[in-house]
């Protein structure tokens, strides 16, 4: 820190500034915005970008990990490698395997660690830095809100990854945000007619329920939908989200009266939280003359998996599986193409946060090459009232009013005897479209407007 | 400018200018270097052309420059408590996490001019620091840093959930539509929520220079947090060098023989304290009006670790040091977290296939996902070798290359000060 600042040192060190400052300059009212075609982060040359935004850290790094090995098979499927996937089941044909409008499909992946904060630091820098122009995954409703308004701000597309709660498509709904994966209010209208038809129309029930947002909505739902068909609720408790052993959480339930219980968990949550129960011998006590039972109204292969043996006979809800297309035929046709070319890669078969993930990027690249542009609101316009079939879930309908896909909802329960570990639900039912169909106004859904689309420039 | 608490030892002259008030001339051209480097950093972090492989490392982009500015100030501030009194407190993240708050909120209430957040964000963490530091300054040691520490989980608990009304809970506190900003417009003129300006002026406004093959964003929004960074720096030379800093560096030294000569060190404790919670205060409300969302995982204890970690990479006690921290953790955590087996890969190619994998293997743990295990071993290197921070290697270096025999040892000052206690 010895060194001199002379007069001249100091002319000489402005005029280099001022030199650099005076070369072509380009002003814009936006950083994400590229003058020279109006939107956000135009691919320019021959290549375009996109951002995989995943847990990689964190309480759901399995279904990030998963998510990811979806998002790498649907970009090898849109640049034409592989066998193609769902492309040939889609009922649009509009992609022809040579990336997206004839630009080769590239992506960057950041860590969301489950946190808002750091998936949105994580999401901005793939906007600004890397130039990416939609950005998808997430396997968080927490996380999947807050990245969908940035995304807003920022003028690109979000396709949502695995976020079920009524907000991320209701009170928090953005225009340049896109939803494929179902949520708790259909969970909870597709589970309980079934639930009701299994245990009965006077049954008791007591929620333990994550204390957050999907937590409170999951409850919601499964709550007032078996509430209308007769079911009483007894007590519904909030766990903290960092909960490891629910064992005094479970103690209370036998004496409340209640003979069913509702776990609105997720992950290791409901891992840990079904496994108390069910070590405590809540299962084989009777209750009110009944025998006792125990729901999970979002179910998982990675959840069934940690969960073990506990998980026979359970019901819970699904947005897709595996096995649809083997059981129960052609409706869902597309299931077994993304199975066989998933498998092949990875050896297993895709969970349903893999499916949701791959499908999303299937439509962005559909909606982007029928609307001819990349900018967000061609790609809104495209996408809003879609209909399309052929991806996995049956005829499917991309609404207009608030982004949310609608379609079949599959029931599952815990299998008794798997045969190995990636068996190890059984598909109930399939509860058709019409049953799980809402008004966008809602009460559930109330208080959310899309807004206008953002093109950012 | 490991050294510059001892100064006077080697440069008498300076001693007369240290005893008034005001910067040394040594401390103009630091403040100097500051501003320069912060000025020119789009340009300096953007060394190579967009289209080259390097541009991977390039950090020139808005986000990360914002951060870089803003954890600066963090680290700024921890440096006044930690580096002048030596009191560690493990839960500043607290006071950045109630400066974001306070910040959201003032844009919900009152309008999205960021001058209200900033100011607010202030206050608040001051209030909240006088609270904390009220109750955790009556013990010292790892007593204080346990109170601090607890404080900041508590904070982060009741953020997480019992508060949630107040702070949104798990998802973050976010704008919305029906806030009702009574300075300002609920609902921007195009449908959707309003930008964070200050009087006009969009933070998220950016001037794009495209030279050649390069191309630098300068963003309104850094500029904002730059000239912050540029204020909240001298404001802490000046404290280094003020009376009152003397004060606290005694604490320092010996807080027994403070107390024996009649002093009360408590006031001064407790100023530093809330002084240092401010400035987190400062950065929580830099961020929101980046980006106005706030969770409650910025008060986690984790990154109250970081802003630990921060200054004592960089050097605790000394003025730039925490500053230099702060942009490296932050460079470590957003451009070697981003480096993925598919870069490596293409890196690797020029090798043959055998030996390409090799390659990838032995390096992929230290970068993506494991960018962590690269800034541990690092840390350690520097805490082992360079115990002064990176600012001591820099002074190392420069003595090498000065050859300049007469220039202050590095570790002069701290073995001096050490024979001089055990003197007396």
């Amino acid at each position: 820190m010895t060194n001199k600042l002379t007069r001249r040192g100091a002319l000489k060190t402005g005029a280099a500034a001022g030199a650099g400052l005076a070369t072509p300059i380009v002003f814009t009212s936006n950083v994400w915005a590229d003058g020279h075609t109006g939107f956000t982060n135009a691919p320019q040359g021959d290549t375009v970008t996109l951002g995989f935004n995943v847990p990689q850290t964190g309480p759901y790094a399995d279904e990030g990990a998963d998510e990811l090995r979806a998002f790498q098979l649907a970009v090898e499927h849109l640049n034409g490698e592989g066998d193609g996937g769902m492309l040939s089941t889609f009922s649009s044909k509009a992609l022809e395997g040579n990336g997206i409008l004839g630009k080769r499909v590239e992506f960057v992946t950041g860590d969301t660690q489950t946190k808002s904060d750091a998936a949105r630091a994580s999401a901005r820098s793939m906007i600004e830095k890397d130039g990416a122009i939609m950005i998808s995954g997430g396997s968080s409703s927490g996380v999947a809100v807050a990245v969908q308004g940035l995304c807003q701000e920022a003028g690109v597309i979000f396709m949502a990854g695995l976020t079920h709660s009524n907000d991320t498509t209701g009170k928090d709904r953005k225009a340049n945000g896109f939803r494929h994966f179902f949520n708790s209010y259909m969970s909870g209208a597709a589970l309980a007619p079934i639930l009701v038809d299994q245990y009965g129309n006077d049954r008791k029930a007591y929620h333990l329920t994550a204390d957050y947002n999907w937590g409170y909505t999951t409850e919601e739902a499964v709550r007032s939908s078996t509430e209308a068909l007769g079911w009483e609720t007894v007590a519904a408790v909030k766990t903290p989200l960092t909960q490891t052993d629910f064992s005094s959480y479970i103690t209370p339930v036998l004496q409340s009266g209640a003979d069913v219980l509702v776990l609105n968990h997720y992950g290791g949550n409901m891992v840990n939280s079904l496994t108390n129960a069910v070590q405590f011998g809540l299962r084989a006590q009777e209750a009110n003359g009944k025998q006792f039972e125990i729901i999970v109204p979002l179910y998982s292969e990675l959840m069934a998996r940690g969960a073990g043996e506990n998980i026979a006979g359970i019901f819970g809800s699904q947005n897709w599986d595996w096995k649809l297309e083997n059981q129960l035929g052609d409706r869902y046709s597309g299931t077994n193409a993304f199975v066989q070319s998933f498998g092949e890669k990875y050896g297993f078969p895709p969970s349903q946060a893999a499916h949701t993930c791959y499908v999303q990027t299937l439509l962005y690249a559909d909606a982007v090459t029928r609307a001819g542009s990349f900018a967000p609101c061609a790609v809104d316009e495209a996408l809003s009232g879609f209909e399309f079939d052929g991806l996995g879930n049956g005829p499917t309908l991309y609404r207009a009013d608030d982004h949310q896909c609608f379609k079949d909802v599959v029931v599952v329960r815990g299998k008794e005897n798997p045969e190995n570990e990636f068996d190890l639900v059984e598909i109930v039912e399939v509860t058709p479209v019409d049953q799980v169909t809402y008004a966008p106004d809602h009460p559930q859904f109330a208080g959310g407007q899309l807004g206008t689309c953002n093109n950012g420039a | 400018m490991a050294v510059t608490d001892n100064q006077p030892t080697y440069a008498p002259k300076a001693q007369s200018a240290a005893r008034a008030p005001g910067l040394t001339k040594r401390d103009w051209s630091l403040m100097i270097l500051v501003v320069a480097l912060v000025a020119l950093a789009p340009i300096l972090l953007n060394p190579f052309p967009t289209d080259s492989s390097l541009a991977q490392f390039n950090a020139g982009y808005p986000d990360l420059m914002q951060r870089f500015v803003i954890f600066g100030i963090f680290a700024v501030g921890f440096n006044i408590l930690f580096g002048l009194t030596g009191y560690l407190s493990f839960g500043h993240a607290a006071f950045l996490g109630a400066g974001s708050f306070a910040g959201v909120w003032m844009f919900k209430l009152l309008g999205m001019n960021v001058l209200f957040a900033i100011v607010a964000s202030v206050a608040v963490a001051g209030v909240f620091a006088l609270i904390v530091g009220y109750v955790s300054l009556r013990r010292s040691g790892i007593y204080f840093s346990i109170l601090t520490l607890a404080f900041a989980q508590m904070s982060f608990a009741l953020a997480y959930s019992v508060l949630t009304p107040i702070t949104g809970g798990e998802t973050g506190l976010q704008l919305s539509k029906s806030d009702p900003r009574i300075f300002g417009e609920q609902v921007a003129a195009d449908g959707n929520l309003p930008v964070t300006t200050l009087f006009g002026l969009d933070m998220r406004d950016s001037l794009i220079v495209d030279a050649g093959a390069w191309e630098f964003v300068f963003n309104a929004g850094y500029y904002v947090c730059a000239v912050a960074l540029i204020i909240a720096f001298y404001v802490s030379i000046r404290i280094f060098r003020s009376p009152f800093g003397m004060m606290l560096r005694a604490v320092k030294s010996n807080q027994q023989r403070l107390n024996y000569t009649g002093l009360n060190p408590k006031p001064y404790m407790l100023a530093t304290f809330v002084i240092s919670g401010m400035y987190a205060g400062l950065a929580g409300g830099l961020m929101v009006s980046m980006d106005p969302l706030a969770g409650a995982e910025r008060m986690q204890w984790t990154a109250s670790g970081e802003v630990v970690l921060m200054t004592i990479l960089g050097g605790a006690g000394t003025l730039i040091g925490p500053v230099l921290g702060a942009g490296l953790i932050k460079y470590f955590e957003n451009i070697f977290s981003k480096i993925n087996k598919g870069v490596l890969e293409t890196w690797f190619s020029v090798f043959p296939d055998g030996l390409s994998d090799v390659l990838v293997t032995i390096v992929y743990p230290f970068v993506g996902k494991g960018w962590h295990l690269t800034l541990g071993i690092m840390f350690m290197l520097v805490v082992i070798f360079l115990p002064g921070g990176l600012v001591q290697g820099v002074q190392k270096a420069a003595t090498v290359f000065r050859r300049d025999r007469n220039a202050p040892p590095v570790e002069g000052p701290a073995a001096e000060r050490r024979a001089q206690a055990e003197d007396k």
